[in-house]
């Protein structure tokens, strides 16, 4: 679990990143800011458009033009990755320290090229291995992430794995380094649920074995509920609660958090009538000055209008709402 | 609404398999390869009634909804609507039973023609039959019909990209019940939606059966979704039903070690609860969809399997009233 007075691995601080279309300067994040400490699982939860991904992108320096990183600091370490000096950091660290497993083990795989060459490709970038050493921990890394046959699946292309088998063999280049942190965005979403069972597993495993840090992104509550130490949650480009997963679920603050996990069925439960939150996330083009939820909010007043800030209510725990911070 | 034991299924699938053609193979290509999408699969619909078919991608559960709606065809088994058989229907027969069977889909941006306004889509199904000979008489029933599944007066002239996907599904709702079906397969018609969005449309179409008394064949993978709104649900796995139940017995006492491994697979969003469930998981995958195995289909996964299971394909039998299971060992 968190361990308070250590200095966090990663602190992300009032991350603005911008996209410039033509329709307009979309604002992905609006000042978002979060830490993440040794050892711990970091859930970030928001629906399409939150900004959770962006986020997470500008970390990895994987914003790219017509986005771009408009304010904030990214502290790794407590060093800058955006400065100047950071630049070269982030080089470095980047892939080697702080990795990352995407989404869709299809697309993120090269499909020219063996499992094997796309393991040992990291290896003999980032630790300078030979030939024979990186093809002998390539191996030991499949059989990590429970790939049976791994001699055979090393000379295998990725379309002759299936998703599950992909998904694990990006999870193997993700930890070829030994990273201390280690970002899963919607890293089962494109899986069926018994497959995404198996996955959750073995991250849950190798986190708890390989003591990383881990930023995990979904739009599931579940899988949250399941993997997370920590939970923020995410609503048009603001982090607008943040709080232990206990805490979160058993008492959400805000009214958008409530309302989420109202709207989320559950299996165990049976309920007559879905809950829904009424309305439609804000345009993030021209977002609203004040709260970004309180269109939808059943208690939003004038008030509501005015600029908000995630404020601390209590150890561990923020939320972006002066009407409950004030309570 | 339960539907009762007397009334006559508006739906009724028999022995139903959809096979597609995936190319040949072989010396000089002798051997047809064929996809075993689905095979003998059979269930009844009953009017008013929601049927859930919950598998996993490439399970067959889209191809059992088109089949029925005659847009692909069958390859072996009997498919009848209100008593009379469809499985082999012509395009005039379809063009009359689209009537009373509709599809909504799961992607509400690739199912609206970007090029007409709402007023169009919705009108269309309506032109087609013949109930208007223009669209500009059918403005008032439309507006009526986008009233009534949520949407503001002013869409009638817009285009699809003026709106969210939530707002662009509940379009494609519209647009199936404007002939007032009674029939309607929701092909996943919430999985592309978010959270906050879902429940809006899951709500619709539960108040449009209650308003209308249509039966759904409702597809989905989201086996949370599926519990709040079916009255009975079919597990499917690699193109078979192996259990078909009320939900109240599906999720409380599953009898299919796939049933059981599926239900525990889903993390439920409530930490202590989510960290004491049970979770079973079997490793391995579904089976190759060209050469599915003998027997059971689940027999590569299945910790119970022996020998019986690998030569002889269990049959669909009664455990308790109305829960069927296919399996030699549960």
């Amino acid at each position: 679990m968190t361990a308070a007075p250590e200095a966090p691995l990663l602190e992300v601080e009032d991350l603005r990143v911008y996209f410039y279309t033509r329709a307009g300067v979309v604002q992905g994040a609006r000042g978002v800011s979060f830490s993440v400490h040794q050892g711990e699982t970091l859930g970030i939860v928001g629906e399409s458009g939150s900004g959770k991904s962006v986020s997470v992108q500008a970390v990895m320096g994987l914003i790219h033009a017509p986005g771009c990183i408009e304010g904030g600091d990214i502290r790794y370490k407590g060093r800058s990755l955006l400065d100047t000096a950071g630049r070269k950091t982030q080089r470095i660290v980047r892939g080697k320290e702080i990795s990352m497993i995407f989404q869709d083990p299809m697309t993120s795989l090269n499909p020219v090229f063996t499992v094997g060459t796309q393991i040992t490709e990291v290896l003999r970038h980032h630790l300078n291995m030979d030939w024979t050493e990186a093809h002998r921990r390539a191996k030991e890394l499949l059989e990590l992430v429970d790939i049976n046959a791994p001699e055979k699946r090393l000379k295998q292309y990725p379309h002759e794995l299936s998703g599950g088998m992909r998904q694990r063999v990006m999870i193997a280049i993700s930890l070829a380094c030994e990273p201390q942190l280690l970002i899963a965005d919607e890293p089962t979403t494109a899986l069926d649920v018994t497959v995404q069972a198996q996955i959750l597993e073995l991250l849950t495993d190798l986190q708890q074995r390989l003591n990383v840090s881990v930023i995990l992104i979904t739009h599931d509550l579940g899988i949250v509920a399941q993997l997370c130490h920590r939970v923020a949650v995410m609503y048009a480009g603001r982090i607008i609660e943040v709080g232990t997963a206990d805490e979160i679920f058993a008492n959400p603050i805000h009214p958008y958090t409530r309302g989420l996990l109202n709207a989320t069925p559950r299996l165990d439960v049976v309920t007559e009538r879905m809950v829904s939150i009424e309305g439609v996330p804000p345009n993030l083009i021209s977002p609203p000055r004040g709260c970004a939820f309180s269109p939808r909010c059943a208690k939003a007043d004038n008030a509501c209008d005015k600029a908000q800030s995630l404020t601390d209510i209590g150890e561990n725990r923020q939320v972006c709402c002066w009407r409950e911070a004030s309570k | 609404m339960t539907p009762s034991a007397r009334e006559a299924p508006l739906v009724r699938v028999e022995n139903l398999s959809v096979y597609f053609n995936a190319g040949r193979a072989g010396f000089w290509g002798q051997k047809q390869l064929r996809v075993h999408a689905v095979e003998g699969l059979g269930f009844d619909i009953f009017p008013g009634e929601t049927l859930g078919l919950v598998g996993e991608s490439g399970s067959g559960k889209s191809t059992t909804g088109r089949a029925i709606l005659g847009r692909v065809p069958v390859s072996e088994g009997r498919i009848f609507f209100r008593g009379e058989e469809i499985s082999h229907a012509d395009r005039e027969k379809n063009r009359q039973l689209s009537k009373h069977m509709q599809l909504v889909f799961q992607d509400p941006y690739a199912s609206l023609n970007p090029r007409m306004k709402i007023v169009d889509i919705v009108a269309e199904p309506l032109l087609v039959h013949g109930r208007v000979k223009r669209p500009k008489e059918a403005v008032e029933t439309v507006s009526r019909l986008l009233e009534r599944v949520g949407l503001p007066p002013d869409a009638l002239d817009r285009y699809p990209h003026a709106f969210s996907g939530g707002q662009r599904q509940r379009v494609g709702i519209a647009r199936a019940i404007a002939l007032k079906p009674e029939f309607i397969v929701a092909d996943e018609p919430v999985s592309a939606l978010d959270v906050s969005i879902r429940a809006q449309v899951v709500n619709l179409l539960q108040d449009l059966q209650a308003e209308f008394g249509i039966a759904y064949l409702f597809i989905a993978h989201d086996l949370a979704v599926v519990r709040h709104i079916s009255h009975r649900i079919a597990i499917m796995y690699a193109g078979k039903i192996v259990e078909l139940a009320p939900r109240a017995l599906i999720y409380d006492r599953p009898v299919h070690p796939y049933t059981q491994a599926l239900l525990s697979a889903v993390p439920v969003p409530d930490p202590p609860v989510q960290r004491a469930r049970k979770r079973i998981i079997y490793a391995g995958e579904p089976p190759n969809p060209l050469e599915p195995p003998p027997g059971c289909r689940f027999q590569s996964r299945c910790p119970f399997v022996d020998r019986h299971c690998v030569q002889n394909a269990p049959p669909l039998t009664e455990r308790e009233a109305g829960q069927w299971a296919a399996c030699w060992n549960c």
